[in-house]
């Protein structure tokens, strides 16, 4: 299904049609991207197209393991994940690695952290990770620091370059300010301003955290206070590519040179904005999750403004 | 960012409550679960309520608003299916991380309007106001 909203509070050029299009997909696993010919597609992992796609190189896109949830619709996250990195191994190109947007664990225990290293290391790639908020419920984050982001500055941001393109993992997670959205904060903004600094304006830029860098939807924290922030450093640049987590669904739009674009979680679904009273795991029927995974292809395509986004029913 | 500050607090109906909670305090409690519902909307319309139980669910404390007496003890109860804090703007008070049916309790020693919500959530907010 596809639904439309508006939101241009993050907008970081006045240009852009005021238009979004969305896409909703219940649940979820990987997201896998390629960038060929300078080009990034997203397809689900699990999708025999996405396998096929990539003569350049790919990534792929894990968020929201939340490993130690254990309530309706999905009692068992860690065999979710299992699933997401069973369909991953299946792929005839292999991504060069993974990002991992964040709420890797449902409540910081360490045992759900070490479950998810232990999963997260069977792929035999390597693992970027930026932190959600179930990730750093205790002592600010140090443990999550000390197993997923040892060599991350501050909070546990961290840039690195592939084949070309500069992809920056941001932290809006951390110092949340009560009845406010997500939140940067003054030094990393100062640390991506000089990160980004030697850059040429035509470097493709990949940005991922875990809430939404543009406001999805304020009533339920799904934005980024400082995020305009971010997106005002990034505006030089011809391609920018915004990637996150934190809202379960698979939801996008294109500002300008900018694409962004969240993905699914692969424990548990959460409603679209505005669809419930709150923001809390969706019910499904039972057995009906496995049955929506690899529902949406993305394509998207850099330069064209409007995402491209097919909705496949497997069921 | 932005501050919860109960907007009829400020213009003056916060000592009439006051006054109506001193009489009601000792029932508090039962009026808490008999009354939950308008209760809840009372809460929500910004006036603090006397209560010495706050609820989670949805994504919201309720009552939002609470008064209570110097030296007593207000317990949160996580009815939620997911995690919630109870966290004060200042870092007074912060509970660890409450699962669904968790509960955390904090005694309130010094007058004050304590504002909180929970760090995950921001958006959740709660104020306590302690009487002298």
């Amino acid at each position: 299904m596809t639904r439309r909203f508006d939101d241009d509070e993050t907008v970081p050029r006045g240009t852009s049609r005021r238009e979004a299009l969305t896409c909703m997909a219940w649940a979820g696993t990987g997201l896998l991207w390629s960038l060929t010919g300078g080009v990034p597609l997203a397809g689900m992992i699990g999708r025999a197209e996405a396998a096929t796609a990539a003569t350049g190189f790919t990534f792929a896109q894990f968020s929201d393991s939340h490993l130690g949830f254990n309530k309706d619709p999905n009692m068992d996250p860690v065999a979710t994940l299992r699933e997401a990195i069973a369909d991953l191994a299946k792929l005839s190109s292999k991504p060069a690695f993974i990002i991992h947007t964040g709420d890797i664990s449902h409540l910081s225990k360490p045992v759900e952290f070490d479950t998810a290293a232990e999963l997260m290391k069977e792929t035999g790639l390597p693992v970027f990770y930026v932190p959600g908020e179930h990730d750093v419920l205790t002592d600010e984050g140090v443990s999550y620091r000390e197993r997923f982001a040892p060599n991350s500055k501050g909070d546990g941001w961290f840039s690195f370059d592939h084949d070309g393109v500069h992809f920056v993992g941001l932290v809006n997670v951390q110092n949340l300010k009560a009845g406010g959205l997500g939140n940067l904060g003054n030094e990393q903004l100062v640390w991506l301003a000089d990160d980004l600094r030697p850059l040429k304006d035509s470097t493709p830029i990949v940005v991922f955290a875990h809430i939404p860098l543009w406001t999805v939807y304020a009533e339920w924290g799904w934005g980024t206070d400082d995020g305009a922030n971010a997106l005002a450093l990034l505006a030089r640049f011809g391609s920018v590519t915004v990637l996150n987590g934190h809202i379960h669904q698979i939801m996008q739009k294109v500002e300008g040179k900018v694409a962004f674009h969240t993905a699914r979680s692969t424990a548990f679904p959460q409603p679209t904005p505005g669809s419930a009273p709150s923001a809390g795991p969706m019910k499904v029927p039972a057995g009906d999750l496995k049955n929506w995974l690899g529902t949406t292809d993305v394509t998207f395509v850099r330069g064209i403004e409007r995402l491209a986004i097919v909705d496949h029913t497997l069921a | 960012m932005t501050k919860f500050v109960p907007d009829r607090a400020r213009r003056g109906l916060l000592p009439a409550v006051l006054a109506l909670s001193l009489l009601f305090a000792d029932r508090a409690v039962a009026a808490e679960g008999a009354h939950d519902h308008m209760m809840m909307e009372t809460a929500q319309a910004g006036v603090p309520v006397a209560a010495n139980a706050v609820k989670i669910d949805n994504f919201s404390f309720a009552p939002a608003a609470i008064i209570v007496a110097v030296g007593t003890t207000v317990t949160w109860t996580n009815e939620d299916d997911i995690p919630h804090t109870v966290t004060q703007e200042d870092k007074k008070f912060k509970s660890p991380p409450l699962d669904t049916d968790d509960h955390w309790s904090f005694t309130f020693t010094e007058p004050g309007e304590y504002h909180y919500f929970c760090s995950l959530h921001s958006k959740m907010v709660g104020m306590v106001v302690v009487k002298p």
